[in-house]
C-alpha cells in the first residue's frame, strides 16, 4: 500500500479533483460540473476518482479542499486542510512552475491575479463583482453569435483586425457587440475583439496597479481559449504559459498542502453511500438574524457555521 | 413639556460616555442606540439614496431604531467630509417618513470653536446648565480616552487568550460600569481596576507574533459590524492588531502637522477626511516592519479611494503587503473571508521566508 493525497476544488460552476502520490505525481484526476449541488458533485467526483485508482495499491490518508464550497466539502470529507483558492492556486502553480511570477486566473464567474516573488505570494486581487471579464460573459456572447464556446478561440485566431468593443461592463459590451455586428463587422473580428475586451477588462479591474512580470501562467476555464491567450500575449508583450492541467491547479495545490500538513486520517470512498445534507436556520436571538448552516451526516450534525456570535452557536453532536 | 429623550448614532463602544454626557450634563434621558445589526443596514438602505456612502445608511437606520426605542431628540455630529452635509438629508428623510422628532445637527455650528459648540448644545436643551456641562465634560473626554486605551490593549492580546471570550466579558463589564460614573476619581479607579483585570487574563503569546495595522475611513474602521468584525477575525488568526484611528486620537491627540511632515515625500496636499492619518499610519507601520496593513473603507468613500495610489507606493517602497477592503451594503461574506485568509497565508509565508 502506498499513501495518496486527495485535493478537491469545488467552485460554483465546476468541481475538480486530483489524487497525488508521495512524489506529487497525479494518479487520478477528474473534472465535472457542480450543477448547483456541491455535495452531490463531490459524490460523483469521488466515484470517478475511485474508478481510476487501484484500491489495493493506493490509500488516501489526507484530504484537502478549496473553492467556494471548501468548508462544506471539508466537513463532509473530514479534510486535513481547508484552504482559500488564492493560496491553493499559488501552491499548485508553483509546484509545476517554481519560477512563476504572475498567475492570471479567469474562471466562470470570477477572476484573480496572484503575484509571486521567490516562491512567496506577495500580492493578489480578486474580482467577484463584475462578470465582464469572465467565462460566463464569453459563453453568453458566444451564444448570441451562435458560436460554440469551444470554437470561440480558434475563430478569433483568424481575425486580422479585431473589432474594438467597449469592455467596461457587460451591458455596454453587449449592446456594443450588437451594434458592431449590425454595421457589418466580420464575425471573426468581433470574436477576436471580445477576447481582447476580456483581457483589457481584466487588466483594468483585477490587474489594476499590479506589475505583471514574466513568467506568466494563465489558468482557469478561460485559459483554454486560444483567442484570449493570444490577446494576453499581445497586450502584455510577453509569453503566457497555459498547462494542459491548468484547470486542476487549485485541487493540485490543496492536495500538496494536505500532504504537507502531516495530518492523516482514515478516508474511505464509500462516502458516496452516506447521506449528507445541509439545512439553514435563522437565529432569532438578535436582529442580525444570522443564517446558520448545519451539515448533517445521516441525520447527525457534523458541523455548523454562520453565527456571528457565540449565542447562536450550534454544537456538533459527536458520535462515540 | 415632553421629557427629552436624546440619542446619538451608535459607533463602536462609545455609547457609555455619550450617555453620561447627556444624562449628567444636560439632564435629559439618553436612549442607548440599539447595536448595529443587519436590520440597521436594511432599514438604512431602504430609505437612503442608493449611491450614498455606507455610514449614511448606518446612521439613518440607527436613527430609526433609536426612535423606535423611544428617542425624540436626535443628535447628528459634524463631519470632516460629506458626513457634514448628511445631517440635513437625514432630517429631511426622517421628516418625510413621518417621524416627529427634534433633530439637532451639530454640523450647522461649525466646530471646533467653543462658542459654536455652545450654540449647538443649546439647541439640544435651551435651559441647560452650563456648570453641569462644564463639570461633566472633562470626565466624558477622559472616558473616551480610557475606552480607547482599553481597546488598544485588547487588540494586542485578545488573539492569544487562553480561554476564548475572557477579554470580551471583562470589556462588556467595563463598558457597563462606565455608565454609572460621574466623577473623575471614580473613573480613575474603575479604569485602574479594569486594566488590572485585563492584565490578569491569561494569554499565551508566541515569541514573534504577526502584527497587522488597520487604517482607513472613520466609520467603517470603528464600527465592527460594518467591517465584518475584521479585528476579531484577525485576532482569531493569532495576530496582534494595531489601529490609531479612534475618537480620542482624532479629537484630542491629532498631530496633524507632524503627520503632514512625516508623509511629505508621498503627498503634498491633504485629500480630506481621514486621508492624512491613513497615509501617515501606513508609512509608520511600514517603517516599523509590520507584517501587513489592512485598509478598510465604505464603498464610494472618495477621500480613501484617493489614498490608495499613495498606499501602493508605500507598499512597493517598503515591500509591505496591503490588503484593501471596500465594504458596501452587500459585501459577500465568502469573498471577504477568502481574501482575508489568503492575506494571512501570505504574511505567514513571508515571515517564514525571512527567518
Ligand atoms: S448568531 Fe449571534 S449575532 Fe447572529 S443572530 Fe444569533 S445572536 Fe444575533
Ligand atoms: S469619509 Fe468617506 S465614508 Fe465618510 S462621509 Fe466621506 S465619503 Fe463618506
Amino acid at each position: 500500500m502506498s499513501k495518496a493525497y486527495l485535493g478537491i476544488d469545488v467552485g460554483s460552476i465546476s468541481t475538480k479533483g486530483v489524487v497525488l502520490d508521495e512524489n506529487n505525481h497525479i494518479k487520478a484526476s477528474t473534472y465535472l460540473w457542480t450543477e448547483g449541488d456541491p455535495l452531490y458533485a463531490v459524490k460523483r467526483l469521488l466515484s470517478a476518482l475511485k474508478a481510476q485508482l487501484d484500491s489495493s495499491q493506493d490509500k488516501i490518508v489526507a484530504v484537502g479542499t478549496t473553492g467556494s464550497a471548501r468548508k462544506l466539502i471539508g466537513a463532509m470529507t473530514g479534510a486535513a486542510v481547508i484552504k482559500n483558492e488564492i493560496t491553493a492556486h499559488a501552491i499548485g502553480a508553483m509546484s509545476v512552475h517554481p519560477d512563476v511570477r504572475t498567475i492570471i486566473e479567469i474562471g466562470g464567474q470570477d477572476s484573480k491575479i496572484i503575484l509571486i516573488e521567490n516562491g512567496i505570494v506577495i500580492d493578489y486581487a480578486m474580482n467577484t463583482l463584475c462578470a465582464a471579464g469572465t467565462g460566463a460573459f464569453l459563453s453568453s456572447q458566444a451564444q448570441r453569435l451562435h458560436i460554440n464556446i469551444e470554437d470561440f478561440g480558434e475563430i478569433a485566431l483568424h481575425s486580422t483586425k479585431p473589432t474594438p468593443i467597449a469592455a467596461r461592463c457587460t451591458v455596454f459590451a453587449e449592446s456594443d457587440l450588437v451594434h458592431k455586428a449590425q454595421i457589418g463587422h466580420k464575425k471573426e473580428d468581433i470574436v477576436a475583439g471580445l477576447c481582447k475586451a476580456v483581457v483589457t477588462n481584466y487588466l483594468n479591474n483585477v490587474g489594476k496597479g499590479k506589475k505583471i512580470i514574466s513568467p506568466v501562467i494563465f489558468q482557469g476555464g478561460v485559459s483554454k481559449n486560444v483567442g484570449v491567450i493570444k490577446a494576453f500575449e499581445e497586450i502584455l508583450g510577453m509569453p503566457v504559459t497555459v498547462d494542459t492541467n491548468s484547470h486542476l491547479t487549485g485541487a493540485l495545490g490543496v492536495a500538496i498542502l494536505a500532504k504537507k500538513s502531516k495530518v492523516e486520517n482514515d478516508f474511505c470512498f464509500d462516502m458516496t453511500d452516506i447521506e449528507f445534507k445541509t439545512m439553514g436556520y435563522e437565529c432569532k436571538k438578535c436582529s442580525n438574524n444570522c443564517e446558520i448552516i448545519c451539515i448533517y451526516r445521516e441525520n447527525e450534525i457534523i458541523d455548523a457555521w454562520g453565527n456571528k456570535c457565540e449565542n447562536g452557536a450550534i454544537r456538533k453532536s459527536y458520535k462515540n | 413639556m415632553k421629557k427629552l429623550k436624546a440619542s446619538f448614532p451608535h459607533l463602536g463602544s462609545y455609547h457609555a460616555p455619550l450617555e453620561v454626557f447627556f444624562t449628567a450634563g444636560f439632564g435629559v434621558d439618553y436612549i442607548v442606540p440599539p447595536p448595529i445589526t443587519k436590520r440597521t443596514l436594511e432599514i438604512g438602505s431602504r430609505y437612503s439614496p442608493d449611491y450614498v456612502c455606507a455610514p449614511f445608511k448606518y446612521h439613518l437606520g440607527n436613527f430609526i431604531e433609536t426612535i423606535e426605542a423611544g428617542a425624540n431628540t436626535l443628535v447628528q455630529s459634524s463631519g470632516v467630509c460629506r458626513l457634514g452635509y448628511y445631517g440635513e438629508l437625514h432630517e429631511q428623510i426622517l421628516q418625510d417618513l413621518g417621524y416627529k422628532v427634534h433633530f439637532v445637527n451639530l454640523a450647522k455650528y461649525k466646530a471646533p470653536k467653543p462658542i459654536n459648540f455652545y450654540n449647538g448644545f443649546k439647541e439640544i436643551k435651551p435651559d441647560m446648565s452650563l456648570t453641569k456641562i462644564a463639570q461633566i465634560f472633562p470626565v466624558v473626554l477622559k472616558m473616551f480616552e480610557h475606552i480607547d486605551e482599553v481597546e488598544d490593549f485588547i487588540r494586542q492580546n485578545v488573539g492569544f487568550e487562553s480561554t476564548i471570550g475572557s477579554f470580551d466579558k471583562v470589556h462588556a463589564d467595563f463598558l457597563s460600569d462606565l455608565r454609572m460614573i460621574r466623577k473623575k476619581k471614580e473613573l480613575n479607579n474603575t479604569y485602574r481596576n479594569y486594566m488590572k483585570r485585563f492584565k490578569e487574563i491569561s494569554v499565551k503569546k508566541p515569541n514573534n507574533p504577526l502584527r497587522v495595522g488597520i487604517i482607513g475611513e472613520y466609520y467603517t474602521i470603528m464600527e465592527p459590524f460594518s467591517n465584518h468584525y475584521i479585528e476579531k477575525e484577525l485576532a482569531q488568526m493569532g495576530i496582534i492588531v494595531d489601529r490609531w484611528l479612534n475618537v480620542s486620537n482624532t479629537l484630542l491627540h491629532y498631530p496633524k502637522k507632524e503627520m503632514k511632515k512625516h508623509i511629505e515625500d508621498y503627498v503634498k496636499y491633504p485629500m480630506g477626511a481621514t486621508s492624512i492619518p491613513t497615509i501617515d499610519r501606513a508609512l509608520d507601520y511600514a517603517k516599523k516592519g509590520y507584517d501587513g496593513i489592512i485598509h478598510v473603507k465604505s464603498f464610494g468613500c472618495t477621500p480613501e479611494i484617493d489614498t490608495i495610489p499613495v498606499l501602493q507606493n508605500i507598499s512597493n517602497d517598503y515591500k509591505i503587503p496591503i490588503l484593501y477592503f471596500s465594504f458596501d451594503t452587500q459585501t459577500s461574506e465568502t469573498g471577504f473571508t477568502t481574501r482575508l485568509e489568503a492575506f494571512y497565508d501570505m504574511i505567514v509565508m513571508r515571515k517564514e521566508a525571512k527567518k
